[in-house]
């Protein structure tokens, strides 16, 4: 008899799921202007959640509106005074952890392992951490008195849904700014359950306003002229179309977007992390991950072994149902994403790469792409160079330190990478090379709020979290030689 | 070429006014005023030039009407010049810097000659902001190795990780130089670029872009490797948009364009996502440069690059 | 990959001959072992916490729990143990009641491996000594040779050496090496003298009446991971059957991470060489949820082949009866009492 593990889900009881929902506007929920809805579904069984307002120009109107009214008081409110909020709302979203990770991993398909032990404790974390600075911002090097710049408008991705949220309006109310903030159309249901969550801890009515729809939604939100600051997080393309959007104007714009992170391997690495760092690089959450190691650079020296390494690591992936504690790899979030990633995957393959996945029995319904990895893979190649944003690993092999950084630099993108070897000076060295704006040294996809997060090039500007991350919603005390 | 003639009073020893050959008198050497690109002192590929004036419209030089290609060149040079500038210790560029200072303090007589006749203020006004500018480069020398300190941070994370940000240069960064101070101005914008390790392609001041030219004879002499400051003069306009649109240049300073051509290029940056540094109100008119220029222009051109490593046994 | 003999075998031992050059001087040696890849600490700790969270329910948890329960070296190393304490322990091993599966074997000191050896008679039940002066291995080669031959000679099926620490921490590899290759070499048993247990073949049973040898490395006392596989590596090279983390006798045992270390270059022996080694993690480990998590690690790390008494062991004492009480719970669906095992 083999060691068979049997099924362990998760309770979907404890978290209780409306049949619609409407938009958060100044402290309450309210059907859309025009009363359109759609449809979230679980990736994992396509199951339809809920129904949500889909939100329009006139909807992102109001809710400007109501963001630019709450403004006035909630900027005026002492430091500590806003703390204490944002103290509370980790508080609950550390009380309500279980609810949120199954609510997650319902929405986006995430296992809840990772929901459980990776989104929620770093969205509690994220609030603790701004809610800190609220009242210390005088000592953060922007200048003495440094002001908020008024009403943000925030556009976040689906990979993360809470922890992107967090990301966005922890360090936003912290610093005195008010916040519209659009989920992403196919994971609405976190940001609506932290609606609830500033109710519970009493937030002012307005400060947080969230509306659920589509990408003409977010539109109408970038080019809102009410709007003082444009945070985005998501792909490089939309981050274009709103940097034109916002050209001319007097927004501040901050952009998180895609990566091809090189994750390079030396001969001397520790090779069983490293492998570990390879799997989780590239198929934590999925892949949908916008600093994953999505390209393995390898010593070919030891590519052989890191190759046998990793392919027997990778067969022991669990690939299936999201809310059994024991699944590696979730469901992809939706059709239109595994079509992206089935046709670089065919264009891989097509191109010449070698394509290898483990066994793996996938299910009937929902979205799946088991694990895979491209051995033969060129810088020429599609997968090396776009963006797959799925659980597929493009393998390049080099040959010296100095070409591992050509091959790692030699990207548009510049948001991450990861090097493994036990020497220390080389790993320096590395890092001191490498065009990107995180750098994982024997490790790899950690994050904290603590630590500034965000890319070079078209990876997009501007850094979530630590000190960094407080200077995109300050404008700074003395206009003249400061950049906006 | 049209316009007045008969203007350079600065070059000749005799006196305006008089005309006709005087053997005493002794004719000036003019000079051919050249970009500066990669160190050295071309002709504008497309063999244009145009008319210099003083405020009174009288002639001061030709200067060249750089094109697109000139442009296309500097990039070239400035990513070339960017792995070693870059990569230069942050004292050796303080010291580089500060030597730019001590060389334009023996000639801060031609350059206060220079920005009076360009931008039309009395000759003691000139003075006293060629040594702003002068000022301005020691200022910044002295940046060069506290900047880390400043704007980087030990992250206390939450895991068992060394975990450091470090500001680093943008790249190439295209600077489009204030079009009404000549050279305070300009300096306030050079400097605080290529302090951090980014090299830079500045066009000057479509007006007044002679003291633009001659600093980039002095910044060949004073240790600056060859790239990492390129001067072209000629029109923003014409100029801006193959800079705003180079896939190979990672910010641009968009201080010298007036409203319409700013929103244009910053669209355009858009294409690779250029960091945009935007006009700021404070960039031109009474009293611009002259105030305490702080770091903003710094920390507007750096990178925050994250390392986190395993600690363990 | 090789085709898998065990490290008792004959030809384990050829092949083994075949790495000569490796252990031909301290300085082969010491460059072979210094050329392992290193171990980089955080990601060790954080894949064993990973491994940690497998939630291991109904169907899955019998299974792991009769099978923790046939791996258990149910142990009593203590200067007070008496043949009564080590008859009783015999018996719970042997039957520990409701029909659990008997444990693997009985770990005594090797004073008390006859008293053992009668006690258990011929359930199959395997009789191991703790030899080469343990805990601390601190006496002259034949001393530690001699307390070894004593133990076989008694009946002992398997001997639990330690190594020389102090050598091991010098850089003295090499000494380490010879040793373990001198006490496995003490484990050959006087013809004539095989022990019931082999005789029964229950478990795997060492041809020509060798004990087999399990070599324990003190790794809290080793402290850095990269001396753990080191060792592991040196003692697989010396002939070791089994590698095992601890003897319970100082602040650090076995951990989660070491074990899985040790699972690695198992499975790297095995991978290169072809050579198949068990691991026994000893001390500490009490719960049923701990044992659990030891077993996930052998799955996922080795496989199913490795899970049996013959390739992964637990050296423990007080896990047996929160393991029977676990099982309880499964069987009843109540929760059990300590009132409910027996205290022996």
């Amino acid at each position: 008899m083999a060691f068979d593990y049997a099924p362990a889900p998760e309770s979907r009881a404890i978290v209780d799921i409306a049949p619609s929902y409407g938009l958060f506007i100044d402290g309450e929920f309210r059907e859309a202007a025009d009363g359109k809805v759609f449809k979230t579904l679980a990736p994992a069984s396509e199951e339809v959640l809920a129904e949500v307002a889909q939100a329009s120009a006139q909807d992102v109107d109001h809710a400007v509106k109501a963001a630019r009214k709450a403004f006035e008081t909630w900027s005026a409110l002492p430091g500590a005074e806003r703390a204490k909020y944002l103290f509370r709302i980790a508080r609950i979203i550390q009380e309500r952890s279980r609810e949120l990770a199954v609510l997650e991993s319902l929405d986006n398909g995430k296992p809840i392992r990772e929901s459980r032990d990776f989104d929620l404790p770093l969205v509690a974390a994220h609030f603790f951490y701004y809610a800190g600075w609220a009242d210390k911002l005088d000592h953060a090097s922007f200048g003495a008195n440094p002001r908020p710049l008024g009403v943000a408008g925030q556009v976040i991705p689906w990979n993360f849904p809470l922890l992107m949220l967090s990301w966005k309006i922890a360090p936003a109310l912290a610093t005195g700014n008010t916040v519209v903030l659009k989920p992403a159309e196919t994971t609405p249901l976190s940001a609506l359950f932290f609606a609830d969550i500033c109710r519970q801890a009493g937030l002012p009515k307005g400060v947080v306003n969230i509306l659920t729809g589509d990408g003409t939604a977010g539109a109408a939100l970038v080019a809102h002229p009410d709007v003082n600051k444009v945070a985005f997080t998501g792909s490089t393309e939309v981050g274009k179309a709103i940097a034109r959007t916002v050209a001319g104007t007097d927004k501040k714009l901050t952009l998180e977007l895609g990566g091809k992170a090189a994750n390079i391997v030396f001969d001397d690495a520790p090779i069983d992390q490293a492998v570990e760092g390879v799997v989780n690089g590239i198929f934590f959450n999925q892949g949908h991950v916008c600093c994953a190691g999505s390209r393995l650079l390898v010593q070919e020296s030891v590519a052989d072994e890191l190759l046998d390494a990793l392919k027997r690591r990778m067969a022991t992936l669990r690939v299936g149902d999201p809310l059994d504690k024991n699944t590696d790899v979730g469901a992809i979030n939706s059709a239109e994403q595994l079509a992206r990633i089935t046709e670089l995957a065919d264009a891989g393959e097509s191109e010449g790469a070698e394509r290898w996945a483990p066994a793996c029995d996938l299910p009937s319904s929902g979205y799946w792409f088991a694990p895979t990895l491209f051995t033969g893979v060129t810088q020429a190649h599609r997968i090396a160079r776009e963006e797959v944003f799925g659980p597929v690993l493009s393998v390049l092999t080099f040959r010296t330190p100095a070409e591992a950084v050509e091959k790692a630099n030699n990207t548009p993108y510049g948001l991450s990478a990861g090097i493994w070897t036990e020497k220390g000076s080389r790993s320096l060295w590395m890092a001191s090379k490498l065009r990107a704006g995180i750098v994982w040294s024997n490790t790899f996809n950690k994050l904290d709020p603590t630590s500034p997060f965000g890319g070079y090039k078209e990876s997009g500007y501007g850094r979530e979290g630590g000190r960094h991350g407080l200077e995109a919603y300050l404008a700074p005390s003395s206009p003249k030689g400061e950049h906006a | 070429m049209s316009g007045k003639t008969g203007g350079r009073s600065h070059r000749n020893v005799k006196p305006e006014g008089q005309s006709g050959m005087n053997a005493v008198d002794r004719l000036s050497v003019f000079k051919t005023y050249k970009l500066f690109v990669g160190g050295k002192f071309p002709r504008s590929e497309s063999g244009r030039v145009y008319e210099v004036t003083d405020a009174q419209g009288a002639w001061l030089a030709n200067a060249p009407l750089s094109s697109r290609k000139d442009a296309r060149d500097a990039v070239v040079a400035a990513r070339k010049a960017f792995g070693g500038w870059s990569g230069a210790t942050a004292y050796n560029r303080g010291q580089i810097l500060y030597r730019v200072a001590e060389m334009l303090e023996g000639r801060r007589e031609q350059f206060a000659t220079e920005v009076a006749a360009a931008e039309g203020i009395p000759r003691p006004k000139a003075a006293a902001r060629v040594n702003a500018a002068i000022d301005r480069w020691v200022w910044y020398a002295g940046w060069s190795d506290k900047v880390t300190q400043i704007a980087g941070a030990a992250n206390p994370v939450a895991g068992p990780y060394f975990n450091l940000s470090t500001p680093e240069p943008t790249g190439v960064v295209a600077v489009l130089a204030p079009r009404d101070s000549s050279f305070l101005g300009l300096v306030s914008v050079i400097a605080p670029a290529i302090v951090t390790g980014n090299t830079v392609v500045v066009v000057a001041s479509e007006q007044a872009p002679l003291p633009a030219l001659s600093l980039g004879e002095v910044l060949a002499t004073s240790d600056l490797p060859g790239g990492v400051v390129n001067i072209l003069s000629g029109k923003a306009a014409e100029l801006g948009l193959p800079l705003a649109l180079h896939q190979d240049v990672n910010a641009i300073d968009l201080t010298g364009a007036d409203g319409e051509l700013a929103v244009e290029l910053e669209r355009a940056a858009a294409e690779n996502l250029k960091r945009v540094l935007r006009p700021q109100p404070g960039d031109s008119g009474k009293g611009a440069w002259s105030a305490d220029p702080g770091t903003g222009r710094m920390l507007a051109l750096v990178e925050t690059k994250t390392v986190w490593h395993s600690m363990g046994v | 990959m090789p085709t898998t003999v065990p490290a008792y075998g004959s030809e384990a031992a050829e092949r083994l001959a075949s790495l000569a050059d490796v252990t031909a001087s301290d300085g082969a040696l010491r460059r072979f072992l210094h050329g392992l890849p290193g171990v980089d600490a955080v990601g060790l700790d954080a894949r064993a916490a990973t491994l940690g969270t497998r939630s291991i329910k109904t169907s899955a948890k019998a299974y792991a729990i009769d099978l923790a329960i046939s791996m258990i070296d149910l142990t009593t190393l203590e200067g007070a143990d008496t043949p009564g304490k080590v008859r009783a322990l015999c018996a719970k091993g042997v039957r520990p009641g409701d029909g659990a599966p008997r444990v693997a074997a009985i770990c005594v000191y090797p004073d008390m491996v006859a008293t053992a050896r009668q006690a258990v008679a011929d359930s199959g039940v395997q009789i191991a000594s703790v030899a080469t002066a343990f805990p601390a291995g601190r006496t002259a080669l034949p001393v530690k040779l001699a307390d070894t031959r004593d133990a076989v000679a008694a009946g002992a099926d398997e001997i639990d050496m330690v190594i020389d620490r102090g050598a091991f921490l010098s850089g003295r590899y090499l000494e380490v090496f010879e040793e373990i290759k001198a006490v496995k070499e003490a484990c050959a048993r006087p013809t004539g003298t095989a022990s019931d247990g082999e005789a029964k073949g229950a478990t795997r049973s060492a041809p020509g009446g060798a004990a087999h040898l399990k070599v324990i490395f003190e790794t809290g006392e080793l402290q850095t991971y990269d001396n753990v596989r080191r060792a592991s590596w040196l003692a697989m090279l010396a002939g070791a059957d089994f590698i095992k983390t601890s003897t319970g006798k100082v602040a650090v045992n076995a951990t989660p991470p070491v074990t899985l270390l040790m699972l690695e270059a198992v499975r790297d022996f095995h991978a290169t060489i072809g050579v198949r080694v068990g691991v026994k993690p000893a001390g500490g480990i009490r719960t049923t949820k701990d044992a659990i998590k030891y077993l996930v690690m052998v799955n996922e790390t080795l496989g199913e082949g490795w899970l049996s008494a013959d390739w992964f062991r637990f050296g423990a004492s007080s896990l047996l009866n929160d393991l029977l009480m676990q099982r309880q719970k499964l069987s009843t669906g109540r929760y059990s009492g300590p009132d409910y095992v027996t205290v022996d």
